[in-house]
């Protein structure tokens, strides 16, 4: 059996029984990732030199006997996860020269833990966009079909990680980022409630909904990584101060009894009829394993993209006002004084879709307009909040469908944004709440994955990936690679 | 109350809607107001189509205004019931100010440099 195709849990066996060494898999996952950037552009950064030396040290530790949680274990970050003495530059021309003075948490954690960071992936500019069609470094391409779309904004890493150019990837989700492209990839996405992974050094985007996660191939693997990610950081003044569990420890409990809602305002006209297919024989799979299935209403759900279309634009343009050209990021040519700098310097740095949502921002935010908008879409907030809350009274979790439809043509969808925006309908409400989720891979329609998505209570990801995982003990659909790439 | 099936509805009544010449709800001076405060310079070209993807997407979230939210209480905070943490009022980094401006554009002894401000 060849590397690629072992999970991260295989891998880090293997790495303790000495069947390979820490040196093999980085030069077997760096000829991958070098090998297919043609065709599928999933990275802005490979690390070859330092991720040699890092994984020659693994070795050694290795060899030691004195092992860390993932020791000499390869991943990658997504490219707005700040990583000192690289380039990071969360898919933007505006970042295109910055070379990060620190470590984001994620990173420092994840260096502390043992992995070695073999590379930084492409994303949609600054986290903004659901097709990685707007990264200054060119669009991803999906490894099931490379005229479509890998989903976005952490396309690289759901890329990477169906294609097995890495057993695991960082990502962040602020409206699906993490769940929907690994949906269209055929991936497992873990996104984690508000406070539970530190924002520390992960570029910001909405600082209310942003949250940073792991995409890998089962659910096991993303446990083993968020295990090591989670916790609190002083650093982050919302990380909430709440112990870690051992999400590998509860990965095994049965699930009879667990009460299920479907979420009914999901299977609508808007859901092809085929995934919605895959996603009712997934439900099918749960109710064999003992669990109880029942329709759950949240009526005020579907106002979730109509809010975070005013949320998330208000928070990047404050966000996005510190580019000022002066500190960091691009610099215009001869400025004529400080207000062409900054104006200039902005207009040339970020790119078509970036402009629209900070532009959308500013006016939902100038004077007379807060009201109408911002503070309207923060009530509605509330009211989805409070659907949410009711249903968990109910059930422990909730299940639904995570996009409408499968991959979608590169150039489908960019001429009408609100088209695009409606790519992140089912998603958008767990990032409202603050509530965790993740996408599991649940079948395939014309040949393209689709993903079963799960939403939980707030912090209840051991819960999340106890029940990802008993579905993957069922299926196999989370072992299935694209042709190519096998 | 309200349902995808709406929300999908409107789309395509908005889709089919996009290409065609349909009134402005923002003006090209707005535009250009809202360009100017958010400190971005725009091309001529790309005018147009601001003007008309703003005014789409303020169109699409004024369904907003069809939920009752009269006694409603804005979220401030995506966690409930949690408020902001304070940190000790103490130094806790040191000067590391010529490795963060070694990202500057243009800096000279250990200051930032911009066009001229006063004359």
């Amino acid at each position: 059996m060849s590397l690629h195709t072992k999970t991260l849990a295989q891998l880090a066996k293997g790495l303790r029984a000495r069947e390979f060494s820490s040196v093999e898999l980085a030069r077997a996952f760096l000829e991958r990732m070098e090998a297919s950037q043609p065709a599928l552009n999933a990275f802005i950064t490979v690390m070859r030199e330092q991720a040699l030396a890092d994984a020659q040290a693994a070795d050694r530790e290795l060899a030691s006997g004195a092992t860390r949680p993932l020791t000499g274990l390869p991943i990658v970050h997504k490219d707005l996860f700040c990583t000192a003495g690289v380039r990071t530059t969360c898919g933007s021309r505006m970042l295109d020269n910055f070379v990060s003075p620190y470590d984001a948490t994620v990173v420092a954690k994840l260096k502390a833990a043992g992995a070695v960071t073999l590379g930084k992936s492409n994303m949609d500019e600054f986290a903004m966009g659901s097709s990685n069609e707007t990264s200054y470094f060119g669009p991803v391409r999906n490894p099931w079909n490379t005229t479509l779309v890998p989903g976005g904004s952490s396309g690289g890493s759901a890329a990477a990680v169906a294609a097995r150019l890495v057993p695991a990837a960082t990502a962040t989700d602020t409206g699906g980022s993490i769940r929907q492209p690994a949906a269209l990839c055929g991936v497992t996405g873990v996104k984690p409630t508000y406070g539970r992974v530190s924002r520390y050094g992960m570029i910001a985007f909405a600082s209310s909904l942003d949250q940073g996660g792991v995409i890998a191939a089962t659910a096991e693997d993303a446990a083993l990584v968020l295990r090591e990610m989670a916790g609190f950081d002083g650093n982050d003044s919302t990380s909430v101060d709440q112990p870690v569990p051992d999400y590998i420890a509860t990965l095994g409990t049965p699930l009879a009894g667990l009460k299920i809602g479907l979420l009914k305002e999901f299977f609508d006209k808007g859901l092809d009829q085929e995934n919605e297919r895959r996603v009712r024989e997934a439900l099918a799979v749960y109710e064999k394993l003992g669990a109880r299935l029942r329709e759950v209403s949240l009526p005020n759900l579907p106002l979730s993209v109509p809010v975070y279309y005013v949320v998330a634009p208000a928070e990047c343009s404050s966000n996005l006002a510190r580019y000022d050209g002066v500190r960091y990021g691009h610099r215009c040519q001869d400025p004529r004084d400080l207000m062409d700098l900054y104006k200039r310097s902005r207009g040339e740095g970020f790119g078509a879709e970036v402009k629209r949502r900070v532009m959308t921002g500013t006016y939902v935010l100038s004077a007379g307009y807060y009201d109408a908008y911002y503070l309207k879409a923060q009530k509605v907030r509330q009211l989805i909040n409070a659907d949410f809350s009711r249903a968990f009274g109910e059930v422990d979790v909730l299940m639904g469908p995570t996009t409408p439809t499968p991959a979608f043509e590169i150039g489908a969808k960019t001429a009408d944004p609100i088209t695009m925006y409606l790519n992140d309908i089912y998603t958008i409400g767990a990032n409202l709440a603050g509530l965790p989720a993740v996408s599991v891979p649940c079948g395939f329609v014309g040949g393209l994955p689709v993903g079963l998505q799960i939403v939980g209570r707030h912090f209840s990801e051991a819960k999340l990936l106890n029940v990802a995982h008993a579905f993957q003990r069922e299926t196999d659909w989370h072992t299935r690679i694209p042709e190519h790439y096998r | 109350m309200y349902d995808f099936a709406q929300v999908f509805a409107l789309v395509i009544a908005h889709s089919r809607t996009f290409t065609i010449n349909r009134p402005m709800s923002l003006t090209r001076e707005q535009i250009e107001n809202i360009a100017h405060l958010a400190r971005l310079a725009l091309r001529p070209e790309e005018l147009p189509v601001y003007q008309q993807s703003l005014s789409a997407i303020l169109d699409f979230v004024g369904q907003l205004d069809r939920a009752d939210t009269g006694n409603v209480a804005p979220m401030a905070h995506p966690l409930p019931g949690l408020s902001q943490r304070l940190r000790a009022d103490l130094v806790t980094e040191s000067d590391r100010h010529e490795l963060y401006q070694a990202n500057a554009p243009q800096v000279a002894a250990g200051l930032y440099l911009v066009p001229k401000v006063i004359e």
